[in-house]
């Protein structure tokens, strides 16, 4: 019998970012079902803005859905004997990555660097010399680095930009194909090319380029060298800044996630029922409102702590245990974040409940449950995706921020904000070592930025409100 | 006008026993002392007696919620909960673990705090209301198109960077002021510059953003079609009638957090060394007080409530049509 080689890991987060997906596909076919929503779809969809930013969200969506199908590898063992797994989780995208995961250094080198940051006493000849060392990885192939490293990296930056050239065209034939059942080939090109296809794939094709025409060398360059160096203990930046992408997103949907159906019920019950259970559903969120939330937060992850260094027998891994932190922090900040949304439910509820239709359903004997189902629900949708969308780049953003103050990720866990945490203390270095922050910088920007496009396109999209306002009466333009 | 402040009052009432009642499951409840004591001593190894030191020094060693072993009043208020949560309402918040009196420490960080803080929220104020001003007058052209871009790409900054590369910038390459650091009296100046620059800067994309929006939707209403239709120009109607009538939700949606300036900023105050409230809670953090974290969450909700008076009270003064009572 065949062993297999590996034995697959569902942490839980795992397993509540696959319910994620599911729920994303199911509303795909809720939408599609939905006239209203398929035209407001629409117009998100013909916004070069939301398109390109939507094109980089899935990058990093595909980086960190890789990042979370885990693994934990066989061991070499006796043939015969019972398989053996090592207690190290890995995921599939350590696993395309193992070469950047396994290339470590010693300590410090700057990116593109074929020789160690810092000078270390070496033996050479027998003699004691301190010089900078090769490294083990980063440039090895190199046999003489000054004189070969300017030509090596110039032709694996053309081999890469040869890569990400033919993998841009094939994008950009099955786009023309897609786009030619009824016009031809030609026509397709032209509408294409002219944003004039209902989604604004121009927009998306010259996004992908342009991540084709960085994604390309970068890849190339990393089988050599590394690309953004490494850090203290020697690990490859590129490979941390790719592995904080799953936390950051984690943070950002599952929090939502977490959260959505307390702020949905709070606040559609409290909006339809009103009295004392409306009442009463306020001093909830006026009282959790009151307490600051960062320090909210910080006092939960302390009791959190707590708990769990008590409990560490709960945990058969450390992949576990910082996982299990992970969720509870998105827990926590769901916890302090629901007050918005329910807020904002609980007074469009109030409006929706006085209007005819909701009126006639109930004339009719419709149980106010089944109201606020079917009637309630489905019309303030369009509240919770704008907020939903609003709070991914905010809460992006905060895990930052919290993991730096000490009350974010598990130490153990690699994010944008361990990893600032960490570069932090080199820039008083001299020279600097700069690169860990600039890497995190770039990825975050980059991450941040497009959620927030994407959601100013969903919601120019979705808030009737919003439309009206900004349409600028026509005497007051400029002439 | 009075009557309604003293219901306000009122009102705050049932809200901060909320905040202490749910600070109290959350440090007593959700952990036992035992659990604390466990965690801070190191969790291997620890002896019942030390966990009973620890506790005893704290004076965690009470019951939580009823003393059955005192007598008459004693039964109630030499327990856990009037201990360490009813003697907050007197703003009486114990010792922290180093043994300083944290009201004391409180009252004479906040001098330090607010001098951070204060000109960050008028200067903010200031530039933030200014450019989305410029804005407005300029919309729907390409510096208007631009200027949101660039807004965008602002708030899309960790605040974490315009810390880092502000002191790397100023104070490393151009050595203008010090790195961190914090000194008492006109000496000072030279220490906040910087925090309250980055501060200020930090904040200008979501804001400007948001008050862009403000003015473009007082833009859109019927009294501006007739102050232009009476032959007033643009910026006229734009700085004379739009700027004032905007100002309405600006300045109560700030009021809120006025009170909160007290509280310092966790991150500022943290990288430049200011020893205001915001570096206190991380130390507080760091070093897992849980005494001193829970005195800055009633604290802070406090200031929080009476933000929410402020702004009620704002709203009359603001807009002569509201009226309370």
């Amino acid at each position: 019998m065949m062993m297999s080689t590996f034995m697959p890991v569902v942490l839980w987060s795992d397993g509540l970012l696959a319910v994620l997906l599911a729920v994303m596909v199911a509303f795909v076919f809720y939408v599609r079902r939905r006239p209203p929503l398929i035209e407001a779809w629409r117009k998100v969809g013909g916004s070069a803005a939301g398109m390109a930013s939507a094109t980089v969200l899935l990058f990093f969506m595909a980086v960190g859905v890789l990042d979370s199908l885990h693994y934990r590898p066989l061991l070499p063992g006796k043939a015969g004997a019972a398989p053996q797994y090592s207690v190290e989780v890995k995921s599939a995208l350590d696993a395309l990555l193992s070469d950047l995961r396994e290339k470590s250094e010693k300590t410090y080198s700057a990116p593109l660097a074929a020789h160690l940051f810092a000078k270390q006493t070496v033996e050479m000849e027998g003699r004691q010399v301190r010089e900078f060392p090769r490294l083990k990885h980063g440039g090895a192939h190199l046999a003489d680095p000054p004189r070969q490293w300017r030509d090596d990296l110039e032709d694996r930056i053309w081999v890469g930009l040869g890569y990400a050239a033919l993998a841009w065209l094939g994008c950009v034939l099955l786009v023309t194909l897609a786009c030619a059942r009824g016009v031809g080939l030609a026509g397709a090109c032209v509408n294409v090319w002219a944003a004039r296809t209902v989604v604004n794939w121009r927009a998306v094709l010259i996004t992908l380029g342009l991540m084709f025409a960085v994604v390309g060398p970068v890849a190339v360059l990393a089988e050599g060298y590394h690309v953004f160096g490494t850090d203290k203990v020697g690990q490859d930046v590129l490979y941390l800044s790719l592995k904080s992408v799953r936390t950051a997103l984690i943070i950002g949907t599952l929090t939502t996630l977490v959260m959505l159906p307390f702020a949905l019920m709070m606040g559609i019950v409290a909006g339809y029922c009103g009295g004392w259970v409306d009442d009463l559903i306020q001093y909830l969120y006026t009282v959790l409102n009151s307490i600051p939330g960062v320090l909210l937060i910080a006092a939960a992850v302390l009791m959190l702590q707590v708990m769990i260094e008590n409990n560490a027998a709960l945990f058969a891994t450390a992949a576990e245990r910082a996982d299990a932190r992970l969720l509870a922090l998105c827990a926590i900040l769901g916890l302090t974040s629901w007050t918005g949304l329910a807020r904002l439910l609980r007074g469009e509820t109030l409006k929706l409940r006085e209007l005819e239709y909701v009126q006639a359903a109930r004339a009719f004997g419709v149980s106010g449950v089944r109201i606020m189902w079917r009637h309630v629900m489905p019309n303030v949708m369009h509240i919770v995706l704008i907020a939903v969308v609003m709070d991914f780049s905010a809460l992006v953003l905060a895990e930052a921020v919290l993991s730096y103050v000490g009350i974010g990720v598990d130490p153990n866990t690699v994010s944008f904000g361990s990893m600032i945490n960490a570069a932090r203390m080199e820039l008083a270095r001299e020279p600097m070592v700069w690169w860990s922050l600039s890497a995190s910088f770039v990825f975050m920007f980059l991450l941040v930025l497009s959620a927030n496009l994407f959601a100013d396109a969903v919601r120019d999209a979705f808030d009737p409100r919003l439309a009206r306002r900004v349409r600028l009466p026509r005497f007051f333009k400029k002439a | 006008m009075l009557a309604y402040f003293i219901r306000r009052l009122l009102y705050a009432v049932p809200i901060l026993i909320g905040v202490n009642l749910a600070t109290f499951v959350l440090f007593f409840v959700v952990n036992t002392p035992d659990d604390m004591a466990r965690m801070q001593l190191g969790h291997k190894r620890v002896t019942p007696e030390a966990i009973e030191k620890w506790k005893a020094e704290r004076g965690y060693d009470k019951p939580l919620l009823f003393n059955e072993k005192a007598e008459g009043a004693a039964q109630i208020t030499d327990t856990i909960f009037f201990e360490k949560s009813v003697k907050l309402f007197v703003f009486d918040f114990g010792r922290a673990d180093d043994g300083r009196d944290i009201a004391h420490e409180i009252s004479s960080r906040m001098g330090p705090s607010l001098a951070v803080a204060i000109p960050v929220f008028l200067l903010g104020l200031y530039a933030t209301v200014s450019l989305a001003l410029l804005l407005t007058l300029f919309r729907a052209t390409y510096l208007d198109f631009w200027g949101v871009v660039v807004c965008v790409a602002m708030m899309s900054v960790s605040s974490l960077f315009y810390i880092i590369g502000g002191q790397y910038l100023v104070s490393k390459v151009w050595n203008l002021v010090p790195i961190s650091g914090y000194a008492s009296g006109i000496d000072a100046t030279r220490f906040l510059i910087l925090p309250v620059v980055i501060g200020v800067i930090a904040g200008i994309g979501s804001s400007t953003r948001w008050y862009r929006t403000l003015f473009l939707e007082e833009i859109s209403r019927d009294y501006v079609r007739t102050a232009r239709a009476k032959g007033l120009s643009d910026s006229a109607v734009l700085f004379r009638h739009v700027l004032r009538n905007a100002l309405i939700p600006i300045l109560t949606g700030v009021v809120v957090v006025i009170p909160l300036l007290f509280m310092g900023s966790l991150l500022t105050e943290s990288f430049f060394g200011i020893p205001g409230l915001g570096s206190y809670t991380i130390d507080a953090i760091s070093a897992q007080d849980f005494s001193v974290v829970r005195a800055m969450v009633f604290v802070g909700s406090v200031l929080y409530i009476l933000g929410l008076m402020l702004t009620d009270l704002s709203y009359t003064w603001v807009d002569p049509r509201v009226r309370l009572g």
